[in-house]
């Protein structure tokens, strides 16, 4: 598949995915149940882009040791249930990245 | 009855502050892209089709790691099926009109627009009420594709030793700055880093994005199932 064909069949179902509820006329398709374990989806999601970019070296090998990304994701972390600002969870985590590799 | 404009006008007051985080997340996914390989033309393109960001960055990290087309594109359903809800919920706001609005509103549906619209939609029963929807949409897609832009034209000069992919793990971490006080929450996203990380190996096509995010899915309903028989 060539690159434009991949970006428009993604556009694609991101907009199935916007316009598929809105196009229905019935006003209840979702019950509460599902609209509660929907709510899970980013929580559910995002995790599995973190965790691997964190703890996974760019062979895909596991990296605890002397992996400075996983300090500064604990620091954002810790400034991100604080604050709970996206740019001073986002910018304290790159700092603390930067201070760890060109400093410390 | 207020105008079309003056409602439209309000949907761009209410989103703007919202709009602030979006702009450094359009900068890092401009930058990143480049970084990869792709052409300044595609990455505009993807803003401008795709125009869904997590969903964007979920696209180029899978495509630079070497995943499937079919494993891209199913992801990036995955990331987005939570606008299956958002699409549920303003159906009944919008029942009435013609297809062709639905096809723009449903265009413009995006986190930030869905949630203050909404709000504006159980307060107001005016005809035009969706002219909201379409004020925030607009105002985050400018915001978006100027984002993109820049951040295209400044991924040519940013040295790849910033270690600005370390960027992306930190923007999907913000966006989950509300869940990190709520235990469920916690533990969905504990199972799912858990799932995708050892997986990552081991699951099969790059699949491990769908397979960590339906386990952490699967904990969900058990943990709300419960919490309800507790209550």
């Amino acid at each position: 598949m060539t690159e434009w064909a991949l970006i428009i069949s993604c556009g694609l179902i991101t907009f199935l995915t916007r316009f598929s509820m809105v196009a229905l006329l019935k006003k209840e398709m979702f019950n509460d149940r599902v609209r509660e374990v929907l709510s899970y989806v980013p929580t559910a999601i995002f995790p599995a882009i973190i965790f691997p970019a964190i703890f996974l070296d760019n062979s895909g090998s596991i990296l605890i040791e002397d992996n400075p990304k996983i300090l500064a994701a604990i620091i954002a972390t810790g400034i991100g249930i604080f604050t709970r600002n996206i740019i001073a969870t986002i910018f304290s985590g790159l700092a603390s990245y930067w201070f760890l590799i060109f400093v410390v | 009855m207020k105008t079309n404009l003056q409602v439209f006008c309000k949907g761009i007051v209410d989103v703007s502050p919202f709009m602030i985080p979006v702009v450094p997340f359009g900068l890092i996914f401009g930058i990143l892209a480049i970084d990869i390989g792709f052409s300044p033309l595609a990455t505009m393109g993807m803003s401008l089709i795709i125009f869904g960001g997590a969903s964007q960055i979920v696209l180029i990290q899978l495509f630079s790691g070497g995943a499937s087309s079919l494993i891209i594109i199913s992801s990036v359903g995955a990331v987005n099926s939570r606008h299956l809800l958002y699409g549920a919920v303003i159906s009944e706001h919008v029942s009435d009109l013609k297809l062709i609005w639905k096809i723009i509103i449903s265009y413009f549906l995006i986190d930030q627009a869905f949630a203050l619209s909404n709000q504006y939609f159980k307060k107001n029963q005016d005809k035009n009420k969706y002219f909201h929807l379409i004020g925030g949409g607009v105002t985050c897609w400018v915001i978006w594709q100027s984002s993109t832009a820049l951040g295209i034209i400044l991924g040519e000069s940013i040295p790849e030793k910033l270690g600005l992919s370390f960027a992306v793990p930190l923007t999907f971490l913000a966006l989950l700055v509300n869940d990190f006080r709520k235990i469920t929450n916690v533990i969905v996203m504990i199972t799912s880093g858990l799932v995708a990380t050892l997986g990552y190996d081991y699951i099969p096509y790059k699949a491990y994005v769908i397979v960590a995010a339906l386990a952490g899915l699967c904990v969900a309903l058990i943990l709300t199932k419960n919490k309800k028989n507790y209550d």
